[in-house]
């Protein structure tokens, strides 16, 4: 029964992380994207997806899908169905858990974040309605794939499992949103295990949406820089193994790490705008380090949300300086968009998996394209690849509508 | 275990605005009629059922972020007020944490529509204003702001189903301790092209628009607020997702089997005469001999919006004391079955 719940946990249950995957337009898995982080590469280019000729920005950073998926259940009539999206999702869960090496189950909670779904399939729908309304030919199938359930149900059959699907759409903090759900489900003893993550790939109707409000960088996307001038999309997915601890012990899984924190505080300010002083990012990262029993003085680096965006890093920087206080003066940021780009519905997960990359390794990701730090930043950006000693890390993500999600992690040793 | 109740109603629907036009509607027990909406390149219209305009003007839409919202936002909002009645006010002073979730699977797809049409004529022309306007959290953001409330806030996406997973949800962030209280609101919009895709699926389904509201908070042994709940949530379903294992058909059935409802229950089910979609609900409930309402048959089919409709009227029976106990059905567009069982608030502590 999902109410009332039979396994509820008066005692917070310890949350860890057995399995991760990652794609982004750096390349698939997570070798390729930890040595593509500690390398600094820049994964933007030219977009081929849509025509962006009109548009204002012309580059994004598009991922490159293989050939073929791996093998999972479903059939290859299956898998030629699957748009962009669903394959990028595909890819990531994959990987994780062949790496969580779990077995399908009959009750296994399926957590996901994303912003648009199956949105390709909705814009296809509708250009064949407008152009040809009298065909019918393959609508049926687009309306079917347009709907973010049929890529959780997807993941579902690849993989053999069954039990409740929530898709938490929350705008850019929908994966991290969907983590922390995740993580609520194992500490609170609903579930001893939590299949989650986030995904969206690039679309026109996104692409073109960012670009109406101003938002993407006409030149290179550059947070934190005192002339930064927008935003640039990227596509994705990232898919993590949450678990009792109790549980991966009991199993003998290798521990990637540790979830200890998640805040969700809603920003009413504006619909697109935060707060200029940061208040709800502030109340974020205090209710994640609450959960968490943390100090700031305890962590060691922040995966920031860092759009580059005039709004969005002035604001968060306001927060990080209020949150941080003397510690900001020591405490490493970076934000990781520089690199991949804004993944919306799963830069949430996507960035959660490169600071557990961070935790694992013990290093801290660098920033590329940052000439001159904003001078609102009272904290040190992490601009090249060097070596630390992480214990404990916090990863931003906010989003339309005023999400604001916070998420706390720890190396697990 | 804690204990949750429902103290609010609420519906924005083919009926009308508010639970009393739903109730209404209902107790008619007579399809409401369609009206015609032109889509490009037919001269046939599709027929819908569209929600009517209000007998006067909502005083909520004045607010700043309320004046461009999609019709999705202006009906979340609606039926969220009716349903927090006069805690609307505790929510706005900041006396009560309220968690907000709304359940939508389309999407603002008026918004949508109407922003890529514009995009594939000239993409620089598109309207930075629609734009924001089109994703999925908007209607629960504007919610959030009208309230002036920080709180824990999410919006889900899936099918009919989803919004009893939201009561489970807003009953587990009670539970917690992450919410004073907590509205769950189910929604969905008309616009030709959801009109035009539902129909791919459904000669028969007529597609409407709307949104129902279920206020939701911790049972209390204080007195008065015993008596002033209007049914207690006892039971909502595991998920039972439809698989290449598991049709719609079994799914209802194991769905049915797990909700166990009381022999003096009314049951409030999804079908709609739809023999696609229908077969499988209207067999796990085969041999039920109790009395039975399908809401959709009159109202039609608005997934999230339609199955809190269900709810509303489910618990609206309970507080008229038309019936002692319901039970939910909801075996959905295309992801899962799911039920949920809502009883008379008993004053008397349950084991």
């Amino acid at each position: 029964m999902l109410f009332p719940h039979s396994k509820s946990s008066p005692q917070p249950i310890r949350v860890v992380i057995t399995g991760a995957g990652i794609v982004t337009a750096l390349g698939s898995g997570w070798r390729v994207n930890a040595s593509g982080f500690r390398a600094g590469r820049s994964a933007f280019r030219a977009v081929t997806l849509f025509d962006v000729s009109r548009q204002r920005a012309k580059l994004a950073a598009e991922a490159d899908l293989p050939a073929q998926l791996p093998p999972t259940r479903l059939t290859q009539k299956d898998s030629r169905r699957l748009d962009r999206a669903a394959q990028l999702l595909l890819l990531a869960a994959h990987e994780a858990w062949a790496q969580s090496g779990w077995a399908p189950s009959e009750n296994l909670p399926l957590v996901l974040g994303t912003t648009s779904g199956g949105m390709a399939f909705g814009e296809s729908y509708l250009q064949q309605s407008l152009t040809a309304p009298h065909s019918n030919r393959g609508q049926p199938s687009r309306i079917v794939h347009y709907n973010c359930q049929r890529q959780a149900l997807d993941v579902c059959e690849a993989f053999g499992f069954q039990g409740p699907i929530t898709i938490i759409a929350n705008a850019c903090a929908s994966g991290a949103n969907a983590i922390g759900h995740a993580f609520e489900l194992v500490r609170h003893g609903q579930s001893e295990q939590v299949f989650t993550g986030g995904y969206d790939a690039l679309c026109q109707l996104t692409f073109a949406g960012f670009d109406s409000l101003q938002a993407l960088s006409p030149t290179t996307c550059r947070p934190f820089d005192a002339q930064r001038d927008g935003l640039t999309l990227g596509e994705g997915a990232a898919m993590l193994t949450l678990e009792s601890l109790e549980h991966a012990q009991r199993r003998g899984a290798e521990i990637l790490g540790e979830v200890i924190g998640y805040g969700a505080v809603t920003d009413n300010h504006h619909l697109t705008q935060p707060h200029p002083e940061g208040h709800a990012a502030l109340a974020a990262m205090n209710a994640a380090c609450t959960t968490a029993g943390i100090s700031p003085a305890q962590v060691d680096y922040i995966n920031a949300h860092g759009t580059a965006t005039p709004q969005n890093d002035a604001t968060e920087a306001a927060a990080i300086n209020r949150w941080a206080g003397e510690r900001a003066a020591t405490l490493p940021v970076s934000s990781t968009k520089a690199s991949i780009g804004h993944l919306l519905g799963a830069a949430g997960a996507v960035e959660t998996v490169i600071t557990l990359m961070a935790l694992r390794g013990q290093w801290l990701p660098p920033q590329m394209n940052l000439k001159a730090t904003d001078p609102a930043c009272r904290f040190p950006i992490v601009r090249e690849l060097r070596d630390a000693k992480l214990e404990i890390a916090l990863t931003n993500s906010f989003g339309f509508g005023g999400a604001n999600a916070t998420l706390a992690l720890r190396r697990w040793t | 275990m804690s204990r949750v109740v429902v103290h609010g109603l609420g519906a924005v629907s083919p009926a009308g605005w508010g639970v009393t036009a739903l109730r209404a509607a209902l107790e008619r027990n007579t399809p409401l009629p369609t009206t015609s909406l032109a889509r490009p390149g037919w001269d046939k219209a599709i027929q819908v059922r569209a929600v009517p305009p209000p007998a006067t003007r909502p005083a909520f839409l004045a607010h700043p972020r309320l004046r461009r919202a999609s019709p999705a936002a202006q009906h979340v909002v609606a039926a969220a007020l009716e349903a927090l009645g006069d805690d609307a006010e505790r929510v706005q002073r900041g006396e009560l944490r309220l968690g907000v979730i709304v359940c939508i699977m389309a999407g603002c797809v008026a918004y949508s529509r109407r922003f890529y049409e514009e995009v594939l004529k000239d993409p620089p022309t598109a309207s930075p204003l629609i734009f924001p306007e089109t994703v999925f959290n908007a209607p629960a953001s504007h919610l959030a702001a009208y309230l002036g409330t920080p709180g824990i806030n999410y919006s889900l996406v899936g099918d009919d189903g989803t919004f009893l997973q939201g009561l489970a949800l807003g009953a587990q962030w009670l539970t917690h301790g992450q919410a004073d209280a907590c509205v769950v609101v189910g929604t969905e919009e008309l616009d030709w092209i959801i009109a035009d895709a539902v129909r791919q699926f459904s000669r028969s389904s007529v597609h409407t628009a709307g949104a129902g509201a279920i206020y939701l908070k911790r049972h209390t042994s204080d007195a008065e607020h015993e008596t002033s709940g209007v049914a207690e949530l006892a039971a909502v379903t595991d998920s039972f997702l439809f698989t290449k294992t598991q049709r719609r058909a079994e799914a209802a059935r194991r769905m049915r089997a797990q909700l166990s409802p009381g022999n003096s229950d009314a049951l409030f089910l999804s079908a709609q005469n739809c023999p696609r979609l229908d077969p499988g609900e209207l067999a796990a409930w085969a041999n039920w001999i109790g009395p039975r309402f399908a809401p959709k048959q009159l109202l039609g089919e608005a997934f999230n919006a339609s199955a809190a409709w269900q709810c509303v009227a489910a618990c609206d029976a309970v507080q008229t004391g038309r019936c002692p106990a319901v039970s939910v059905s909801v075996v959905g567009a295309n992801q899962q079955a799911i039920g949920a069982r809502l009883v008379a608030v008993n004053p008397t502590p349950r084991p």
